[in-house]
């Protein structure tokens, strides 16, 4: 049974309009402390209703339990603006399962927007994060960010101003990402250490890099099958904002889709355009500056491998790339009017697999091998190699999809 | 001298502190022989609910210029604890007559129902508004187990409550007269200016945690969402303390009360005092820093396992313990800087930066602190520093 939980607290709508730069009032404090106890006190299958209203908040909200939905009045209709804010890492942190949110806006966080961190049949929908300033190194680092969860859902949600991730789906298993809308976070949605996501009917545009699936080292899952399909990937040319030494801020700004050491991917039937380094980008784990004297476990697989890359509708891109490697790689190969081809890949490959990268494109303007291995003395412009075709991953099968 | 000292602690607990000597030595002894005393309540366990008011449990009362131990309450502290913004603390421990606490060599000991333990968050007061002092010094806070109130000011007192479910994390906080504390379970923000002794001031809110943020760190383990205590480890507890009795080894002591059983005679861990650099090595202090304010959640299975970086104080590889570990997720937390820790390089490693920060959106750790803890930077900069070594690759 659902009960429905509406939060009544007077003098809301003074605090409403352009009360950004506000101090909080005392109908704001008064609205934090009620949500907050509304978020202890929930059972399972109740319904947080917050109504239209904008709402200052200066300290982190939590959720701790099971089967909880919080729901707005609309994503530009109930703000929780965390502007100024003096205490906790994220907007919202939530630690349970069964768990929705809805139809909100969660502004100006001085970390996550929203963090998730365990839980099964996690649903975010219609959310919009905001940094309102802005791409700007100082802003919270990833917008929506569930990790370590299983079956999620992320649809109808759009995140920008991201210093890291706008959606960022971490060490996660069964993972839809779908109808959202990512601009002008350093990368627009990152799909990370992941057992199975379907990438679909997003939007990705004027961020540093549009779609990446990466896997890191040092932690517990790492990732494969992943499917990136029917996403606009346009113009993502934003200069990278990320601080330096985070997990992104290597990326290139220019760069459409990137693939990161991860391992069947995907990736088809998208509208990828103008992305001015390459519209798609292969790379290994060495690529990255991430490698060091100690180094991650063993089991770390460092090689991008069994990729599928078919089928899109690539057009510009590749004019302009980030960072004089490849800037003086593009002149010298394609002269200073020409353009990288579709797809670049770093050259870094795990010569003990017997099948080799199995990094296949098929419908692409070309293929760069930069040669990272020997500092990309001798790159190759040759799809060639590259002339395969791979089976086409599983389609998620997600409980409430 | 035992026996005047355990009539002295029974005078002060029977709640008489304020009269006069004579007074009460007489009525202490009209009630001894009436084998009735009129003192405090007793401790109340309350199995279920949120009590509105500290007193309401009676572990700890108000008596006259003292805050007081009620009967059976034990005071502890830990060989390194977690730093708090500077704040002092009082803990306790109770437990139900007849029950025990079994020993654990690396978890919390394993408590029995109705174990009450509590942690009263003070500083010795200061100059002007909101002043409390910054300062490592005790020596005026005590009035004998309890705390002698003309010289600090309580500002929260947490009580963590075994029940048949599970343990249990409430804040209370002190009202301006000390006189009573109040359930928040969302939190509260108090305004206070840590003054040194040079007299300058730093103005900065102490934050009492809501009830989801006591599980944020006492919840070490993600999957399970179980509460823990964080403190009464025998690593942490394997040290004396100055009882009313006199200084006895905390887990001897605890034993002799009936509080805890099966520890063995050997090999109980002990991690260092953070401070004590006359007997403790640098790397025994800064591991036991790090235990203690990071592990709760940088641990394998804590809500920081997301990070690959694990910092309690079991051996771990280096990289986990963030050698040449590039981050996970810092995001902006980087601070511009490549890896966690950079042997020799503490100014390029994000462990220093993080925990030198006071933004929420940085900082390290997230919750319990809303200044820099000066002296626990320097320490942990100082143990970076003396590494060998670089992260370029040979």
């Amino acid at each position: 049974m659902r009960i429905m939980l509406v939060l009544a607290v007077s003098g809301l709508l003074a605090a409403c309009g352009d009360g950004r730069r506000e101090p909080a009032t005392a109908a704001d404090a008064e609205f934090q402390k009620t949500l907050q106890q509304r978020l202890l006190d929930a059972k399972p299958g109740d319904v947080i209703d917050i109504p239209a209203g904008r709402y200052h908040l200066d300290r982190s909200l939590s959720l701790r339990v099971d089967g909880v939905t919080i729901r707005g009045a609309g994503k530009d209709k109930t703000v929780l603006s965390f502007k100024g804010q003096t205490s906790g890492a994220e907007g919202l942190i939530v630690n349970a399962s069964d768990f929705t949110l809805e139809n909100l806006a969660i502004e100006d966080t001085k970390g996550d927007g929203l963090k998730v961190n365990e839980g099964e049949n996690i649903a975010i929908r219609g959310v919009r994060v905001e940094w309102t300033n802005g791409p700007d190194t100082g802003n919270g680092a990833y917008g929506l960010y569930p990790v370590q969860t299983r079956g999620v859902l992320i649809e109808d949600s759009v995140v920008i101003g991201a210093s890291d991730a706008g959606i960022y789906v971490g060490q996660s298993k069964d993972v839809v990402v779908r109808r959202n809308h990512a601009e002008r976070n350093v990368a627009g949605i990152e799909i990370e250490n992941c057992i199975g996501a379907d990438v679909y009917d997003n939007v990705a545009t004027h961020n540093t890099g549009g779609i990446l699936v990466f896997n890191m080292p040092d932690l517990p899952q790492p990732g494969h099958t992943t499917r990136v399909f029917k996403n606009r990937i346009l113009a993502n040319n934003t200069d990278n904002f990320g601080r330096k030494g985070s997990a992104v801020s290597a990326v290139p700004a220019g760069s459409g889709v990137v693939i990161m050491s991860n391992d069947e991917v995907e990736v088809f039937d998208n509208e990828i355009a103008d992305n001015q380094t390459a519209n798609v980008l292969i790379a290994s784990h060495y690529s990255a500056g991430y490698d060091s004297k100690y180094k991650p476990s063993a089991a770390f697989d460092p090689y991008p491998e069994y990729i599928y890359v078919h089928d899109n509708r690539f057009s510009g891109g590749g004019d302009s790339p980030d960072g004089l490697e490849l800037k003086a790689l593009k002149v010298a190969m394609f002269g200073l009017k020409g353009r990288l081809p579709d797809v670049l890949w770093d050259g870094y490959a795990n010569a003990k697999r017997p099948q080799g990268p199995q990094i296949c494109v098929q419908g692409a303007s070309g293929v760069l091998d930069a040669d990272g291995p020997n500092k990309n003395k001798s790159p190759k412009s040759d799809a060639k190699p590259f002339d395969c075709k791979l089976d086409p991953l599983p389609a998620v099968a997600m409980k409430q999809a | 001298m035992s026996g005047a000292s355990v009539v002295s602690m029974r005078r002060r607990r029977a709640g008489m502190g304020g009269s006069p000597m004579g007074w009460a030595t007489l009525a202490l002894s009209a009630l001894l022989l009436a084998g009735c005393a009129r003192g405090p309540a007793p401790v109340v366990f309350h199995a279920e609910g949120y009590p509105a008011r500290l007193s309401d449990w009676n572990v700890v009362y108000r008596d006259g210029d003292r805050l007081a131990l009620n009967e059976r309450v034990v005071p502890f502290d830990l060989n390194t604890p977690l730093f708090s913004d500077y704040a002092h603390k009082l803990r306790t421990m109770w437990l139900p007559e007849g029950t025990s606490a079994r020993y654990e060599p690396r978890e919390a000991f394993d408590f029995p129902v109705g174990t009450i333990l509590s942690k009263t968050f003070f500083y010795p007061v200061a100059a002007g508004e909101n002043g409390v002092a910054r300062t490592d010094d005790t020596s005026r806070d005590h009035a004998g187990e309890g705390l002698d109130l003309r010289n600090v000011r309580m500002v929260e007192t947490r009580l963590l409550v075994r029940r048949q479910q599970g343990w249990i994390a409430l804040a209370y906080v002190w009202n301006a007269a000390q006189t009573e504390a109040t359930l928040e379970r969302t939190g509260a923000s108090v305004p206070l200016q840590l003054v040194a002794a040079d007299g300058s001031r730093e103005p900065f809110t102490y934050q009492v945690p809501d009830q989801n943020q006591c599980a944020g760190c006492h919840a070490s383990n993600n999957t399970t969402r179980e509460i823990k205590p964080l403190g009464p480890k025998a690593r942490h507890l394997n040290k004396d303390y100055a009882y009313a009795t006199g200084s006895e080894n905390q887990l001897a002591h605890l034993v002799e009360l009936g509080y805890l059983h099966d520890v063995p005679a050997t090999g109980v861990p002990r991690n260092a005092d953070w401070r004590d650099a006359a007997n403790a090595s640098l790397d025994g202090r800064a591991r036991a820093y790090l235990d203690i304010n990071c592990g709760h959640c940088h641990n394998p299975e804590g809500p920081a396992d997301t990070s690959g970086l694990w910092l309690d104080s079991f051996d771990r590889d280096p990289r986990h313990l963030g050698l040449c570990k590039p981050p996970v997720a810092a995001g902006q937390g980087t601070g511009g800087h490549r890896f966690g820790i950079v042997p020799g390089q503490p100014d390029e490693s994000i462990l220093a930066y993080r925990m030198d920060s006071d933004d929420p959106g940085v900082m390290m750790p997230e919750l319990g602190r809303d200044v820099v803890h000066r002296e626990g930077v320097a320490l942990v900069r100082e143990w970076i520093a003396a590494m060998d070594g670089d992260c370029e690759q040979d």
